[in-house]
């Protein structure tokens, strides 16, 4: 550590924050207590529900009035927050604790310029002349490390890419230079290559000015890369702190040793012996997308989603396919599928001219493809219960209702999940169970392939370990042949045997997973690799 | 059931409620109160209600009972509005479906049509309906249905754009489900909460589309409806004003408890909007 450390910024002691009644426990966070220094980011590590984000909250005095504080303090030297006044905390938020947030499209105004929310700031805080305040902001977008800061200063968020956005939010938070900055999950949405950056730009930015950074994720790889201290939280409660070298490399507590161990390892096991057929081959697919244009003339922007991709996928095998948002690798995806209808290209399953189909035709060889989805919360009908879910592709191939119900237990008995469960409805089953309904939905129909696109994407780390066992335990039992969509290396490397990755709707690398990971050919992918955050670890 | 008992909650919803089921115990037992025709010669014209007398909300210009006729005229309002609002939802629902769901072409087609019957004023349109096809109460039933539809169908629309993009709906496809199925089966009972509230509205609009008629002497006149005794009072508006004014409170009670019914569902169907 390089600032004077040791000053204490905040303490907060005992805090609990209850929950509304009926909720599955009596308090969002119990018995919270945290000195934050001067010069150190203290990393906030837990899953869902743990309450990470209340605490943030809490220190900003942004708790909702559903959520009061029960008991506890929090000290930012003499004031206590939880007891200001509505106007004493304006007077806080900005000047003295900065707040960074997970989703930078919506956390800015769509309606201004990204220059003039910074401006915004001064604006509300200070005096200041208007010249004074615009040479600030431009060199507060130049700190952060936007190009061309001058034609930043003037673009709508919209114009901005996500990492940029992201950057924009930091000058904000920065702009009247906080002694503390509490960052919840910052690059959670951003791709790993972006993400790596703002990890950097937090971390000098903290060195340069010492500030304190609470920094809340739920990523142990963040973590290794960025943390002084880390808090591990679970149900409410702090189950383990310490120095990030001892919590990572020596847990002591059960849970923090279960959330390491659920991180997947970046080496690839050793690859499987796959019989020789192929049993899908996608050639040449390209699909553009055409905005704008109308009858008067206007100029059409046409984006190539995919641009002659070529994939062949071994029978038995699973094929990642990699790439960051924007890639191409949803579109790609949703082709195959015939979600999407590609410009041209050809895609064969199984012997089927499956690109070639429409219509009824098209529809009645669905079943040859099945796609697992990437939201547990969107890709379940939430009026129909779980059992009509996974029954109705067969009862409409014309199977019997009693016969197609009949395999819908044994399916959730494959899939890990009570076979008596079959008549409730969707939103009395947790994310992980969710995903467990829709893979028994796509295994119903007995697909040659299965599609899974960014299938344990939403899911926390420890229910994601548990999906991606079961996906390879049923790929094993079932001799399934899959298309792994994802963005997560990490996820790749344990279950692909190929990999290929995408960049800009082009397979840019394509081959063997291990090999792949150990001699990265092309740039892109040497790029991706040394991104991945904790990859030391 | 969160959202039944929420509604239960509501002071307002429950004050809804109850009015609505008097109106319609009242349209129920029509028969029963008053036996007699109701369109028949009772007593003296004009003679002001008087809860002791014989006619406890008087007679109107014709000598015939105005209780009677708001009895046997709550039956006919309140068929009258729930059928056109039927007819309303469907051709909305249909409409709205369709183009939300097919987008392209079939969008452009049928909101063109829908934005046709939108520009041109509802009681215009429905002036030239009934005087091209008769004025008796199926024909003025039908045609408030008729004049009624768009905004259900935009509604519709709106809501199936949304969700036709949805995962689950994609799921749908993938498993080969046919369009149909997907639409009604699928789709629609997720859409349907925002149409159920907005029906209230339709129904209301059409109360007030056939008592306008009506006063234009436009509506069925065999038929006792709030309407026809609001356009008999219009001639003797100005000394035996009550004639008009007692079926104008029936007509705002029915549609204040039709509204107060639907802003309930609507808070109670909407559980986002709860906690304003």
């Amino acid at each position: 550590m390089s600032a004077p450390a040791m000053t204490p910024l905040v303490r907060i002691e005992d805090l609990s924050i209850a929950l509304p009644r009926g909720a599955d426990r009596p308090f969002a966070v119990e018995t919270l207590s945290l000195t934050l220094n001067a010069g150190e980011i203290v990393c906030v590590v837990g899953e869902s529900g743990s309450g990470k984000s209340m605490t943030a909250s809490a220190l900003m005095g942004l708790l909702p009035p559903s959520l009061p504080v029960r008991s506890g303090r929090i000290m930012l030297g003499e004031r206590d927050i939880v007891r200001l006044s509505e106007d004493e905390l304006r007077a806080i938020r900005g000047p003295e604790i900065g707040m960074i947030f997970q989703e930078p499209m919506t956390a800015l105004n769509p309606l201004r310029t990204a220059g003039d929310q910074i401006a915004e700031m001064f604006r509300a805080h200070t005096d200041l002349p208007r010249a004074e305040i615009e040479a600030r902001a431009l060199k507060l977008l130049d700190e952060v490390g936007i190009p061309e800061p001058a034609s930043a200063y003037r673009a709508y968020p919209h114009e901005l890419s996500g990492g940029q956005r992201q950057r924009v939010m930091i000058a904000m938070a920065l702009a009247l230079e906080p002694k503390i900055l509490i960052a919840d999950e910052p690059t959670t949405a951003l791709d790993v290559t972006i993400q790596a950056q703002i990890l950097e730009l937090i971390r000098d930015i903290q060195r340069r000015t010492g500030m304190a950074v609470l920094f809340i994720t739920h990523d142990f790889g963040v973590v290794a890369e960025i943390a002084d201290r880390v808090m591990v939280m679970q149900h409410g409660k702090v189950v383990e702190s310490g120095s990030a070298e001892a919590v990572l490399h020596d847990p002591q507590h059960p849970y923090t040793k279960a959330l390491i161990a659920a991180v997947p390892s970046l080496t690839p096991p050793p690859p499987r012996a796959l019989p020789d057929q192929t049993i899908a081959t996608v050639r040449d697919l390209s699909k553009t997308y055409r905005t704008g244009g109308g009858w008067f003339g206007r100029k059409q922007r046409v984006t190539y989603a995919v641009k002659s991709a070529t994939i062949s996928l071994p029978s038995q095998a699973t094929l990642g396919i990699v790439g960051e948002s924007g890639s191409g690798k949803s579109t790609l995806a949703r082709c195959i599928v015939r979600l999407l209808d590609p410009d041209s290209g050809a895609i064969e399953l199984g012997g089927v001219d499956f690109g070639g189909l429409a219509g009824e035709a098209l529809r009645r060889q669905r079943h040859l493809v099945q796609m697992v989805f990437q939201d547990p919360y969107a890709s379940l009908n939430p009026r129909r219960s779980v059992g009509d879910l996974v029954t109705q592709g067969l009862i409409a191939r014309g199977t019997k209702r009693s016969d197609a119900m009949a395999r819908a237990k044994e399916l959730f008995a494959l899939v890990g999940l009570d076979p008596a469960a079959t008549d409730r409805l969707p939103h009395e089953f947790s994310g992980g169970q969710r995903q467990r309904i829709g893979l028994a939905r796509a295994l119903a129909l007995e697909p040659k392939v299965l599609v899974a696109d960014e299938a344990v994407s939403a899911l926390d780390v420890s229910v994601q370990a548990q999906v991606l066992k079961l996906l390879v335990e049923l790929r094993d039992k079932l001799s399934l042949s899959m298309i792994f969509i994802t963005h997560d290396l990490r996820v790749a490397a344990q279950i692909c045997d190929r990999i290929a990755i995408m960049q800009r709707g082009e397979v840019v690398e394509h081959g063997i997973t291990a090999d792949i990971f150990a001699a990265p050919k092309h740039p892109y992918t040497q790029k991706l690799l040394s991104a991945v955050p904790g990859r030391a670890n | 059931m969160k959202a039944l008992k929420h509604f239960l909650m509501s002071p307002a919803a429950m004050l809804g409620l109850v009015l609505l089921v008097v109106i319609i115990g009242l349209a129920l037992f029509a028969d029963v109160l008053y036996p007699r025709d109701p369109l028949g010669l009772a007593g003296r014209p004009l003679q002001w209600p008087n809860p002791a007398g014989r006619f406890l909300l008087g007679t109107d210009a014709s000598g015939r009972d105005i209780a009677a006729q708001i009895a046997h005229g709550a039956r006919t309002t309140l068929l009258m509005g729930i059928v056109s609002t039927l007819i309303a939802i469907v051709i909305g629902i249909v409409i709205g479906a369709l183009a939300g769901f097919y987008g392209g072409l079939t969008d452009d087609v049928l909101m063109r049509l829908t934005e046709a019957f939108q520009t041109l004023p509802n009681f215009i349109l429905l002036l030239v309906l009934v005087v091209v096809v008769g004025s008796n109460m199926t024909a003025v039933t039908i045609a408030i249905g008729v004049v009624s539809w768009p905004a259900v169908a935009r509604l519709t629309r709106a809501e199936f754009l949304t969700l036709r993009n949805r995962e689950f709906v994609q799921a749908c496809r993938t498993l080969g489900l046919t369009n149909r199925w997907i639409i009604f089966r699928e789709v629609l009972p997720n859409a349907l909460a925002p149409i159920i509230v907005y029906g209230s509205v339709v129904m209301a609009t059409a109360i007030l589309l056939e008592s306008a008629l009506a006063f234009l002497d436009l509506s069925d006149p065999n038929i006792a409806s709030w309407g026809n005794l609001i356009g008999q009072g219009r001639k003797v508006l100005r000394s035996e004003w009550y004639v008009s004014a007692i079926p104008g409170v029936a007509i705002l009670l029915t549609i204040l408890s039709v509204s107060l019914v639907g802003q309930g569902l609507n808070d109670a169907l909407n559980p986002r909007l709860r906690n304003r």
